[in-house]
């Protein structure tokens, strides 16, 4: 067990210094979601209705940034190797970078989201269930794009085609997702958001198998 | 016969020669009597006037559109699990038929939608989750074409599909519980009167002998290209 902290703490740690993208991210989906409005138009009351919607996608995206390098640096420097044959084995491995990214990548999103909320000029009803939306929603984009990354680590220009992999299998988080804020605003009972959670859940729970697999693969050549 | 002995090129290069002419036999004429029936047997409904004679065309383009990624599946599944290459080939070579056969279904269906619902595209729910399958068969294929080396490209889009399969269920379900405009299906519960049956039977056959025909060719193809390049690098490279 004291591998698997190691690797999750190194993971967050290189995340979270120089160059390690998790500030990026941050960034990234405060000017997505700030070029909306941009689009759109200022209408407060139209932006209070999609801003659920438009903070979902912008997560999302936001998320998928630093995905392409989550095995494929190790894969580079050789500790991929290390882990495959480690006493933990990859598929805790693989959970571990899981957990690390959405530490470092959905869990601020999360956090951030209120202050963008506030910009959307969100109604009150729908502020704690966009909130934990993404709270609950946000572990599935790291684990499926946890499979992805193993899949395209061999890729050079894997980060290209990694949204295209990905971005189809998130759609029940989205939809879910952003139906959970609607939802609420509309003062209807909120199924989506347990939808959302078993989501979320199976997701966390079958990915890292499915990464593992697609790491080993491109281990074995 | 074992389905596994077809595992051997060479027996299923034979096999499907001998089958390919039965599929295109049968395919030609399936169609042709579907379409005559549609063009000149079927009468127009009562609400949807001629314009329903387009479901003999999308019904069945959007089956064989779903069938080929549970097709692309379980060959996948095969692939991964019993390491042959010709189920890799198999998967390989249904993806594109797949992507072309949902993107039939599209087209036809927003062809259709503009006279009915007035609009070339709803954001409904069957729509919706037929443009999300098309997004995984373009995933799938550029994932092959991504990596160069041929098992680890075939493992990994195998995974890839894998994870759609379990996927794309909760994807139909999600799109459904979004929206849902789309009427429902009317095939198996009896709702369609029998002389718009037949045709869309004979239709759906004949999609699936085309979709049956045209997979076998390419997996013919593919193992053939596969054979030429052996042979290249075995003379040294012309």
């Amino acid at each position: 067990m004291s591998s698997f902290y190691a690797l999750l703490a190194r993971d967050v740690r290189l995340a979270t210094r120089a160059g390690g993208g998790a500030m990026l991210a941050l960034a990234f989906f405060a000017a997505v979601a700030a070029l909306v409005p941009l689009g759109v138009g200022a209408d407060l009351k139209l932006l209070g209705r999609i801003a659920g919607g438009v903070l979902w996608v912008s997560a999302i995206l936001a998320a998928l940034l630093s995905l392409d390098r989550l095995f494929q640096a190790d894969f580079e420097d050789g500790s991929l190797d290390l882990m495959a044959i480690s006493p933990i084995g990859l598929e805790t491995s693989a959970f571990a970078k899981i957990v690390a990214h959405w530490l470092t990548t959905g869990l601020p999103l999360t956090l951030l989201s209120p202050l963008l909320a506030l910009l959307f000029n969100i109604p009150q009803p729908g502020y704690v269930p966009l909130i934990l939306s993404l709270a609950i929603g946000t572990p599935a984009a790291s684990a499926i794009g946890a499979v992805g990354a193993g899949l395209t680590m061999s890729v050079r220009r894997g980060g290209l085609i990694l949204p295209l992999l990905i971005l189809p299998l998130l759609a029940p988080a989205v939809i879910f997702g952003a139906g959970a804020v609607s939802a609420a605003l509309d003062g209807l009972a909120n199924g989506a958001m347990w939808l959302l959670s078993a989501f979320s859940l199976a997701a966390v729970v079958l990915s890292p198998f499915a990464a593992a697999a697609s790491v080993r693969l491109n281990l074995a050549g | 016969m074992n389905i596994f002995e077809l595992a051997n090129p060479k027996r299923f290069l034979a096999l499907s020669e001998k089958l390919l002419p039965w599929f295109w036999a049968a395919a030609v004429l399936t169609l042709a009597s579907g379409l005559y029936l549609t063009f000149f047997g079927v009468p127009p409904d009562y609400q949807q006037g001629t314009t329903v004679k387009i479901m003999f065309i999308h019904v069945p383009a959007a089956l064989v559109g779903e069938m080929a990624y549970g097709v692309m599946g379980v060959a996948s599944l095969l692939g991964l699990v019993n390491r042959h290459p010709l189920a890799d080939v198999a998967a390989k070579s249904a993806a594109p038929l797949g992507a072309l056969f949902t993107a039939l279904a599209l087209i036809t269906g927003s062809l259709w939608g503009k006279p009915m619902w007035g609009t070339y595209w709803v954001w409904d729910a069957r729509l919706t989750s037929f443009l999300i399958l098309f997004f995984l068969y373009l995933g799938y294929m550029a994932l092959w074409n991504a990596i160069e080396d041929e098992t680890r490209a075939a493992r990994a889009a195998a995974i890839l599909a894998l994870v759609g399969v379990v996927d794309l269920p909760i994807i139909y379900f999600s799109v459904q519980w979004w929206n849902t405009l789309h009427q429902g299906e009317s095939i198996f519960t009896g709702k369609i009167a029998p002389v718009f049956l037949w045709p869309l039977m004979l239709m759906m056959a004949g999609y699936v002998f085309l979709f049956g025909a045209l997979w076998m060719v390419r997996i013919r193809t593919e193992i053939l290209a596969r054979r030429a390049r052996a042979l290249q690098l075995q003379g040294g490279g012309l």
